[in-house]
């Protein structure tokens, strides 16, 4: 039984009533531990992203117990009145694509998720170029997204993802867009920021060059998870 | 927190500075028209003042001598110069036509006035070159905005006048130059008839057995006589002795001498009330479109913009960005396109659109602040569509 890290029971998650009902979910388990990166594999339309959606407090499951670090979130119903300030400050979003605003220099684009929080512009940008060297994307500290690379802004996006500290990152096809090389290379970054800020993440992906860093891979079908160990020859 | 308004402007700073200068211009449009009515007024106004008189003495039960023909006897002016409280009384006569000069011409209110001196009523109050008219013919003084400049001969009707003296900010209502001539000159103009007219006049007044009665040798002579002047006038402007009230004065004139008499009050109720009410409406709707086309410009725009950053706005509403954040940022971008927008609009409207506009466009500073607050207004009202748009983004979508 893991203490922190994130850990859901039985969550099921269900559209529509009666005959006409479809499950996305049915009676999922999950437990990924602080500094564990594992992966959720699975086809199109088996409940991968319904997964992430609920995990990312964005929908609301219909049934089920979600515990993010000490806390429980979801107990058939919500826990926690204030979703927006719980992903916010303890769920980290990397998506396929960065989707880095592209207004906000990277600095602010990573400073903006403690802004909102209520930290001070200057505090923000500190921890931002903290974590932006961390990465070693610190270089590029004031470009504007538009002028980085796809890697460096894959990145920032993961700065991003991890400037509140949160005790999970959600991972949405993190690699998709990059080639053999520089997935590897964000793989790495992540299983790094795992272990270096005890975050557990998870990755939904279909790279094929990626499954076999993981140690733990959960497959998806048909709204049902079940659990393998990976090769888990990745990054230690 | 920083603005996330003003670093998107900053970053799309061209699409809105140029969707600014062109929201600008129609706004210059409209501050324009808002001048155009105001001058209208302005106009009316000055028209009564430079007059010099405190009362308008008109032909009974007509609302002359700008809003309707009015015509009463020349001789008028003399008994009503000699009731209590007149200090002067003098006629005038009032005629919009085409004034020739040269190979142009221009349309002008000539205005007859009698001899007198500066402050008699009716004459020009001052002039900004050469002098008054002091000779009983062929001589006029013209307001500046005519083109006419001094020494040149202008021709109206049958004779030509030398241009001895110019004024300024002299107009009628509509906006037309005042040219002012000699009183019996312009009487003249009113009625005067070409040649084959009078010729065949005369012969009809002979042919006439009651005109040409061979018991009353003169007769004939006498009526051709006076169908060849003309004995009247288009009003007498009365000026009122200090001590007077001009109510008092005014109704006894209304009593004794059975004639229309109003007030300053009354008349620019008449000119501006009744004269250019049609206008100023006409006005009233060009700017009620106008605004409507803004605020359908601003919401377009705004609205585009908006929709061109869904994706931006999912990925912040999943990160925890509040409902108001979003909102403030686009409110405060289409507030910004509004203040650059009002700028660019004020700047064209003084700048470009006021000088030469054909009419006086009087650019009113509280027609301004008036025409800003409304701007701003538009642009919160127009920027409601887009955050409703934006509020109903699903964070969702930031995931796929």
């Amino acid at each position: 039984m893991i203490k922190k890290g994130i850990r859901i029971e039985a969550l099921s998650k269900r559209y529509g009533k009666g005959d006409t009902a479809v499950y996305a979910l049915k009676d999922v388990n999950m437990e990924v531990a602080p500094g564990e990166v594992v992966g959720l594999i699975g086809p199109s339309g088996s409940g991968k992203s319904t997964l992430l959606k609920c995990l990312g407090a964005v929908i609301e499951p219909t049934a089920g117990r979600m515990i993010l670090g000490d806390e429980t979130i979801y107990d058939d119903g919500w826990k926690v009145r204030d979703l927006r300030a719980l992903r916010r400050d303890k769920i980290g979003f990397v998506f396929q694509a960065p989707y880095l605003i592209p207004f906000l220099d990277v600095t602010d684009n990573v400073a903006l998720l403690p802004m909102l929080a209520g930290i001070a512009n200057a505090d923000a940008r500190s921890k931002a170029l903290e974590l932006l060297t961390a990465l070693d994307v610190q270089h590029r500290a004031s470009a504007m997204p538009s002028q980085l690379s796809g890697g460096e802004q894959q990145r920032v996006a993961i700065a991003r993802g991890l400037v509140n500290r949160p005790p999970v990152i959600l991972a949405d096809e993190p690699t998709a867009p990059l080639d053999s090389e520089r997935a590897m290379a964000v793989i790495r970054i992540l299983n790094d920021m795992a272990r270096k800020f005890e975050t557990a993440i998870i990755v939904v992906t279909h790279d094929e060059k990626i499954i076999p860093t993981f140690k733990r891979i959960y497959h998806i079908r048909d709204g049902v998870t079940y659990e393998e160990a990976g090769e888990g020859r990745g990054f230690e | 927190m920083i603005s996330l308004a003003g670093r998107d402007i900053m970053h799309a700073w061209g699409k809105f500075v140029f969707t600014g200068v062109g929201l600008g211009l129609l706004i210059g449009v409209t501050l324009s028209m808002a001048g155009i009515y105001r001058g209208m007024i302005d106009d009316a106004k000055v028209l009564l003042d430079n007059s010099s008189a405190d009362l308008w003495v008109v032909q009974k039960d007509t609302l002359g001598p700008y809003a309707e023909p009015s015509s009463i006897y020349e001789d008028t002016w003399r008994s009503i110069r000699g009731m209590p409280g007149v200090a002067r009384a003098a006629n005038v006569t009032y005629l919009t036509m085409q004034v020739r000069e040269g190979q142009r011409d221009v349309r002008a209110m000539i205005t007859g006035i009698t001899a007198g001196e500066p402050g008699t009523p009716g004459w020009p109050p001052y002039l900004v070159a050469g002098r008054q008219i002091t000779r009983g013919h062929y001589e006029a003084v013209a307001d500046i905005a005519s083109g006419f400049r001094l020494g040149e001969r202008l021709h109206i009707r049958r004779n030509h006048y030398t241009v001895v003296g110019l004024t300024r900010r002299m107009v009628s209502s509509g906006g037309d130059p005042m040219v002012f001539i000699p009183l019996k000159d312009a009487q003249e103009a009113q009625f005067l008839k070409d040649n084959d007219a009078i010729l065949q006049q005369r012969r009809r007044s002979a042919a006439n057995p009651a005109f040409n009665k061979p018991g009353s040798p003169g007769l004939l002579d006498a009526v051709i006589a006076s169908q060849s002047s003309n004995a009247y006038v288009n009003a007498v402007l009365v000026q009122i002795n200090a001590g007077y009230g001009v109510d008092e004065v005014a109704e006894s004139i209304r009593r004794w001498k059975r004639l229309t008499v109003y007030t300053r009050s009354q008349m620019e109720e008449i000119l501006v009330g009744k004269l250019i009410a049609t206008s100023a409406k006409q006005i009233g709707m060009f700017l009620v479109i106008l605004s409507i086309v803004s605020a359908a410009i601003v919401a377009f725009i705004i609205y585009t913009l908006t929709l061109g950053k869904i994706r931006e706005i999912a990925v912040l509403k999943l990160i925890g960005t509040r409902n108001r954040t979003i909102a403030a940022m686009i409110l405060q971008q289409a507030l910004a396109l509004g203040v650059i927008g009002f700028v660019v609009g004020k700047i064209s409207a003084t700048l470009f659109m006021a000088p030469i506009f054909p009419k006086y466009v009087l650019l009113e500073p509280l027609d301004s602040v008036i025409g800003f607050m409304v701007v701003m207004l538009i642009c919160v009202l127009s920027s409601i569509i887009a955050i409703r748009a934006a509020l109903k983004v699903d964070p969702a979508e930031a995931i796929g």
